[in-house]
């Protein structure tokens, strides 16, 4: 489902490929609802190992991440999340596509870009890859309401797949959408025109070897 | 004060200080970040600016680091030679940061290389890196600590150039480095840049120059010169807070250099991410800390 709160678009779990038809590369998202810290192992387990999730994150959302989470004093089994930010999504670019198709995940939140297999993933499976600014582990970690479960235990703290609740999570920063567009990749043309431009302008000034 | 308890003293101030530098930021780079958000213009990049700010005001409040990448310690000594701890500096500072890593908490970001196993204390063989100068007919000990993480070290390269591509090479070298990986490094960056022999006389200047204030300049006028050619020239791709396009990309370029072999140009840069976590700290010889970097803080 899409909300429009107080000129934020809110997408709240569960989110279906109509949700996410009129979204694009550069717009910005919140998430209410599920999200999953999923990374490199859980990826692998999946692909490579052929194993299922614990979890069913099916119109939900994961995030590319490895929190330091706490034990909540009291509660049994009850953890708190004290920092999570994004680690770099190009890591799972690999599994990504068959990751996506498996599972029915919608949204993939991550740091930095991500390549031809995802483009593929996001196009044919309708899904979306978004960018959390990374460095503001403190911002993501208060926009967690809860962990309501956790898997996979055995893979240690960054590993372990941390199911949280989370409440106007964001902003995410669409970089993949579902036509396939990548930000990156586009940005990529223009900044190297810009800056070799910017070189040969810098030349001119610095034949101190003469 | 025994020995014993001047090394207690200092480990203590340390650890104090190291916890500081992950929660907050030093005022010269908060009131830099301050300036380039207020001169973006689009939705996208003011959004993470605001992000990026609502993220600093919190890290203080919640008393938590303020990215969860809280790096591999490294400290710059100037040290002079009649300071009452210089044999004892290296060790304490280890000790300074283990005990930094369980109070604040910092991640756990020393790895043995080729055993491959996290030491779970934040230190290890080599880490934290201690960079020395020695002064003589001096007693005061200044430290720049600094906090190196995973993805501002990245873009980090060194190689030596032949003479005839001058400093034409060099602007090519730095430049490239910003397009392939510095727009990955969490800009806006601070760029540091080492002209010199060899690969590792320009590494080691290229880190150094991250620690000269923001807004400082390299003494010679055709490398401050050089140093506001590749500022503009990297504002002008366009970065973006995080690389996602923007007005601007750097929070500044520092070039250091020596005088090089007549037949090479060793030339090297390096990064440091908007959380520029470098703080620095003058002792005189009775352990009394001045910060210079950090207002409102008393070690
Ligand atoms: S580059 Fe800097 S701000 Fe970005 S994640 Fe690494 S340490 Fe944090």
């Amino acid at each position: 489902m899409v909300e429009n709160r107080n000129g934020k678009k809110v997408l709240v779990t569960p989110i279906s490929a109509e949700d996410l038809a009129d979204i694009k590369i550069g717009d910005i998202v919140w998430l209410d609802g599920d999200l999953m810290t999923c990374r490199d192992v859980a990826h692998r387990r999946l692909v490579e190992g052929g194993r299922e999730l614990p979890y069913d994150i099916r119109g939900k959302a994961i995030f590319h991440a490895g929190p330091i989470v706490r034990p909540i004093e009291g509660q049994k089994d009850a953890y708190e999340m004290v920092s999570v930010g994004p680690t770099t999504s190009m890591r799972m670019e690999k599994f990504e596509y068959e990751f996506t198709k498996t599972t029915g995940v919608r949204v993939i939140v991550g740091k930095g870009g991500m390549g031809p297999n995802t483009e593929r993933a996001c196009k044919e499976c309708g899904a979306i890859h978004c960018v959390f600014p990374a460095g503001c582990a403190v911002v993501a970690a208060t926009e967690v309401e809860r962990i309501a479960e956790h898997h996979w235990d055995e893979l240690g703290m960054p590993e372990t797949l941390w199911c949280c609740k989370v409440k106007e999570f964001g902003p995410l920063i669409v970089s993949i959408d579902t036509q396939g567009r990548n930000m990156f990749e586009e940005n990529k043309v223009t900044f190297n025109q810009k800056k070799d431009a910017a070189v040969a302008e810098i030349c001119k000034h610095v034949s101190f070897i003469k | 004060m025994t020995k014993a308890e001047s090394v207690q003293l200092m480990t203590d101030k340390m650890a104090k200080f190291v916890g500081h530098i992950g929660i907050k930021l030093p005022d010269d780079v908060i009131a830099k970040l301050s300036e380039l958000r207020e001169k973006e213009t689009s939705p996208l990049a003011k959004t993470i600016y605001d992000t990026m700010f609502k993220n600093q005001e919190q890290a203080v409040a919640l008393h938590r680091p303020s990215c969860q990448d809280t790096g591999v310690l490294q400290f710059w000594v100037k040290c002079g030679v009649n300071f009452p701890l210089i044999g004892e500096l290296e060790a304490l500072l280890k000790e300074a940061v283990v005990k930094a890593t369980f109070a604040t908490p910092l991640r756990h970001n020393s790895v043995e290389t080729f055993d491959e196993y996290n030491t779970k204390r934040n230190v290890g063989k080599g880490t934290p890196t201690v960079f020395w100068d020695i002064v003589p007919d001096d007693d005061h000990c200044e430290i720049y600590a600094y906090m190196a993480g995973g993805g501002c070290t990245l873009p980090g390269k060194a190689m030596v150039l032949m003479p005839g591509a001058g400093y034409e090479g060099v602007t090519q070298f730095v430049m490239d480095q910003m397009t392939s990986y510095g727009l990955n490094a969490c800009p806006p960056l601070l760029v540091g840049v080492g002209v010199a022999t060899s690969v590792e006389t320009a590494a080691l200047l290229s880190k150094k120059a991250l620690m000269r204030p923001l807004g400082s300049h390299n003494p010679n006028e055709r490398a401050a010169q050089m140093e506001k050619l590749l500022e503009d020239g990297i504002n002008a791709i366009g970065l973006g807070p995080q690389g996602m396009s923007g007005n601007y990309s750097v929070m500044g370029v520092h070039i250091e250099n020596t005088a090089r072999h007549p037949s090479t140009i060793g030339v090297a840069v390096n990064v440091g991410c908007w959380s520029h976590r470098r703080g620095h700290v003058i002792f005189d010889k009775d352990l009394n800390a001045t910060v210079t970097t950090h207002s409102g803080v008393q070690l």
